[in-house]
């Protein structure tokens, strides 16, 4: 595989050890495998009966399919949106599978030791544990070095989607002893119907947008997660989703309750084999967070971003969104973007309770010719509620990247407060950074600021260290760095390997 | 203009019923029909346009203009008399001839809309339209278009040296009913500068374009005062497009009006220009609404270009304050300095600001960057000169004039600054509590 298409020139201030990072995440597709195992297809396309098929396997109750139906409905109505800086060809929905399960998960393996040996290595290679005794520890360090995290004591329950279904879940057990509920949305809809009847759709409704209306419809698995009254969650949640057979999209749907005075720390991860053609993903993630409660969210999004010349990869058109519906509540968005071809994708937290907070800590890299509209959402309707966003955009190659934000004040929202900072790096002259931000503010004791940036580091922040007496260099660097790791923190100890591993820029010297 | 949506069309149609191009137009003809064509095309802007998302241009598209009693006892003094400019006044849109200097002056060159159209060639003809059709893209500006093919009157300008005098558009308003459509078209040639003024409310209903055409090494300054009849509309488009080692300078100030929409767009054609768009805006909403619009479109289309917006808003009783300002650098257009600013103070719990402050960058060298804020005024600087024995009052109105002065650093002549300094300073005072 060539090399990027990085404009030939490297421009002072930017170090080559930056370009070559940037240059090997899209060079090199890690995950770009395939796993050859027997797979049931839905018939391709979206009808009714696609819709009723979905439910029909998932065994839902007659209320779900009816919700599903409703969606399937309204969004036959509707249009695609055409708002966001991406460009693509129109997709095309009947050439897709809506559903596409392992032939050996036709009956349910009863464990995760039942499961298909070829499922198992899938993740396996991935870095994914299913097996209780391995950990997460970075995805790629996870096989080499899982008694280092054990020592820790560090332990991190996997979801894994396959394609349209959840091959397995783990630690069920040690998480059902303190209260807490984590399986499959499909188990949930089973199991715990009054749970699931009560959040679903409360935070993303189904008439929320197209993507969400599709994803409403046809949504095949996802997870769910309950945290009770109370609980810190004894360990950190993780989803895993793996797209592998071709020309099928897929529609994962989550929702996670934490309920008054919980905590969960949750994490998900996604990767997909390299295919000529466009995939695609279209999730809604909801959260609802009652009084006190804490939710943490973090995504290491590496789709397969297409090759080089812009060849296949994912569209990623996801919904999510959190409502901080109790007082002091607290919902934190982490997101490390580095795959998929198209990515579409606004977490958002609306903070209704009195005092609640909601941050977006985000780093977007695109390289060839991806292309990211991304961004978040701060709806504040209780009063002193908080919101800090921090998004930091590089680009390179053809790449186009865009920060997509939106803060409201409303009149109620007294004494509320919006930080918002935006950064982005141009690397090469065939690239593009935008930053569209839509401020509203309707009341007076509320302040919002909001900031961004194309452009070299703060130079008295520079004059400052230098006159500390570091060299021109390590000013620079320290700034710089000081000011990626502000999104690199905010991950879970789990996630901030790998992360940084995709990340693997050094800044220093190269905010041009 | 059967592609439209039919509520777009019908609000289009209705607001064309009682316009007519002119009959003896001249050279401006092809331009006008030109524009008629491209704005059955467009048609005008509805309330969920994404353009028009902060502000309702129905009242633009009324047939009807909405009554607007002028505004009687300025106890003002006109704004920049001490520069003894060379003015040009407009009563409710129609030239006063009695009210009009002697226009001979070197260097400088002034004809009308309405009369030059007898001149077979013009140089006006080269502009006239050409800019508002080529700033029409990405989005589309639909009452600058409405304007090119009806405006009724117009100064052509043209600075062929540098000319000393500013030249003063005094815009009276004297109809409670009056609906003036003016097309201005401004040339500075190469090595040439002027200064140009526009000052009060001009109109119950105001709906102008200003097309400035800036030569290499050329500089203009444009500075305007939006006027005090309270319950005016206006919607005012300024299109630039400026030349290698031009200046362009413009600054606003509005201090009333129940409506007002001003776009400027900025073309930065040529190397090492540089241009300022500012602006000042202070609304009480108490005598009936206020609501005020700034948007913004500067392009970068060559190397080395210095640009910056700088729009400050002071906001009570309700006022409602808007920003769109967008910085676009485009391919190839390195070692720019962009620079975008937009704050507001809201004075009271009723006021809002709303603001869209955009970047849109295709060059990797280039130092771009905006800020906006808004909130309350500091208490701790309240506190601070209170405790000094300064009246609360005196206080209050002290921040804010320090609030303001970063946008009015951007006008240039000390003279002109301090004009406008006791504009807002008489604002204040009329409007404590």
């Amino acid at each position: 595989m060539t090399q990027t298409t990085l404009a030939p020139e490297v421009k002072e201030g930017v170090d080559q050890q930056t370009v070559d990072a940037v240059a090997q995440l899209s060079g090199a597709y890690k995950h770009g495998w395939n796993t050859e195992i027997e797979m049931d297809f839905a018939p391709k396309g979206l009808t009714e009966d696609i819709v009723r098929l979905i439910s029909e396997k998932n065994g839902e109750p007659e209320w779900m399919l009816d919700w599903r139906l409703e969606a399937f409905r309204r969004w036959q109505k509707l249009d695609e949106p055409d708002w966001s800086m991406l460009k693509y060809a129109p997709v095309d929905y009947q050439e897709q599978y809506y559903y596409a399960k392992p032939a050996s998960m036709a009956v349910k393996p009863k464990s995760l030791d039942d499961v298909d040996p070829k499922l198992l290595e899938t993740y396996k290679k991935l870095g994914i544990p299913l097996k209780e005794q391995m950990v997460l520890a970075g995805v790629e360090g996870a096989a080499a070095s899982p008694a280092d995290g054990a020592s820790q004591g560090r332990k991190v329950a996997v979801d894994a989607v396959f394609d349209s279904v959840s091959v397995g879940t783990t630690f069920q057990k040690e998480l059902a002893a303190a209260g807490v509920i984590f399986c499959s949305i499909s188990e949930a809809i089973r199991e715990h119907p009054e749970l699931v009847r009560k959040y679903l759709g409360s935070v993303v409704p189904v008439s929320d947008n197209y993507f969400a209306t599709l994803n409403s419809a046809v949504f095949s698995d996802g997870s769910f997660v309950y945290i009770p009254k109370g609980t810190r969650c004894p360990m950190e949640l993780s989803t895993y989703f793996r797209i592998n057979a071709e020309n099928t999209g897929q529609f994962e749907r989550t929702l996670i309750i934490a309920d008054e005075q919980s905590y969960v720390s949750y994490l998900e991860g996604c990767t997909a084999p390299m295919r000529d053609t466009n995939q695609l993903h279209a999730a809604v993630v909801e959260i609802v967070a009652l009084d006190d409660a804490e939710v943490k969210y973090s995504t290491v999004q590496n789709w397969y971003p297409g090759d080089e010349n812009g060849k296949g990869g994912i569209y990623n058109f996801v919904t999510k969104r959190a409502d901080c519906r109790g007082d002091r509540s607290k919902v934190s968005w982490t997101q490390v973007e580095t795959g998929s071809a198209l990515t579409w994708k606004y977490p958002s937290c609306i903070l209704r309770g009195d005092d609640s907070q909601g941050e977006f800590y985000s780093i977007a890299i695109t390289n060839n010719w991806q292309q990211a509209d991304t961004g978040t959402k701060m709806i504040h309707l209780g009063k002193r509620t908080r919101s800090r966003i921090v998004s930091k955009g590089i680009s390179a190659g053809h790449a186009q990247n865009t920060y997509r934000g939106l803060v409201s004040m409303h009149p109620k929202a007294k004494d509320s407060r919006n930080y918002t900072q935006c950064d982005s790096l141009l690397i090469g002259s065939t690239c593009g950074a935008h930053t569209v931000p839509y401020i509203e503010v309707r009341n007076n004791s509320s302040r919002v600021e909001h900031e961004a940036t194309t452009s070299k580091v703060d130079d008295d922040q520079i004059f400052y260290c230098r006159s500390r007496g570091m060299d021109e260099e390590e000013a620079v660097a320290l700034v710089v760095n000081g000011f990626c790791r502000e999104v690199l923190q905010a991950l879970p100890m789990e996630f901030a390997m790998e992360a940084q591993q995709l990340v693997a820029i050094s800044l220093e010297g190269s905010v041009g | 203009m059967s592609a439209l949506p039919k509520r777009r069309q019908d609000a289009t149609e209705a607001r064309l019923t009682n316009l007519r191009l002119p009959v003896s137009g001249g050279w401006t003809l092809p331009a006008r029909e030109d524009a008629l064509t491209r704005l059955g095309a467009m048609g005008l802007p509805q309330r969920r346009d994404e353009y028009w998302r902060f502000t309702d241009p129905a009242a633009f598209n009324a047939v009807e203009v909405a009554e607007a009693e002028p505004f009687q006892n300025d106890d003002e003094t006109p704004l920049f008399n001490e520069l003894k400019p060379i003015e040009i006044t407009f009563v409710d849109g129609v030239l006063d001839p009695q009210a009009r200097d002697d226009l001979r002056h070197e260097g400088l060159q002034v004809a009308f809309l309405s009369s030059a159209v007898e001149t077979d060639i013009h140089w006006a003809r080269k502009v006239f339209g050409r800019l508002e059709a080529a700033g029409q893209v990405p989005v589309p500006r639909p009452f600058a278009t409405l304007n090119t093919a009806f405006a009724t009157d117009g100064l052509l300008i043209r600075a062929t040296k540098p000319v000393a005098r500013p030249v003063a558009i005094r815009y009276v308003h004297r109809d409670s009913r009056s609906d003036a459509i003016l097309h201005h078209v401004v040339r500075v040639d190469e090595g040439a500068s002027l200064t140009l003024l526009e000052t009060g409310p001009a109109a119950a209903r105001l709906n102008t374009v200003m097309e400035s055409d800036i030569a290499d090494n050329a500089t203009f300054h444009h500075v305007r005062d939006q006027g005090r009849t309270h319950l005016r509309q206006a919607v005012t488009s300024v299109f630039a497009r400026i030349g290698r080692d031009a200046t362009y300078k413009s600054f606003t100030m509005t201090a009333n009006g129940v409506l007002t929409r001003n776009e400027h767009v900025v073309e930065m054609l040529g190397d090492d220009s540089v241009a300022h768009v500012a602006g000042i805006a202070i609304g009480d909403g108490r005598t009936g609404r206020f609501h005020h619009d700034d948007t913004v479109f500067v392009t970068h289309d060559a190397l080395r270009c210095e640009s910056r917006q700088v729009f400050k808003k002071v906001l009570k009783n309700g006022a409602v304050g808007v920003f769109q300002g967008k910085i676009l650098v485009k391919d190839g257009a390195q070692k720019t300095d962009g620079y975008q600013i937009s704050q507001s103070l809201l004075l009271d719990e009723d006021s809002q600001f709303l603001a869209k402050p955009e970047l849109e960058i295709y060059a990797d060298d280039v130092a771009c960057s905006h800020g906006s804020t808004t909130g309350a005024i500091d208490e701790t600087a309240l506190y601070y000169l209170r405790s000094r024995g300064i009246p609360e009052r005196d206080a209050t109105d002290l921040l804010v004039l320090a609030f303001l002065a970063e946008a009015l650093e951007e006008v240039d002549d000390p003279v002109m600054a301090e004009a406008l300094q006791d504009r807002l300073a008489g604002w204040l005072a009329r409007h404590a509590g």
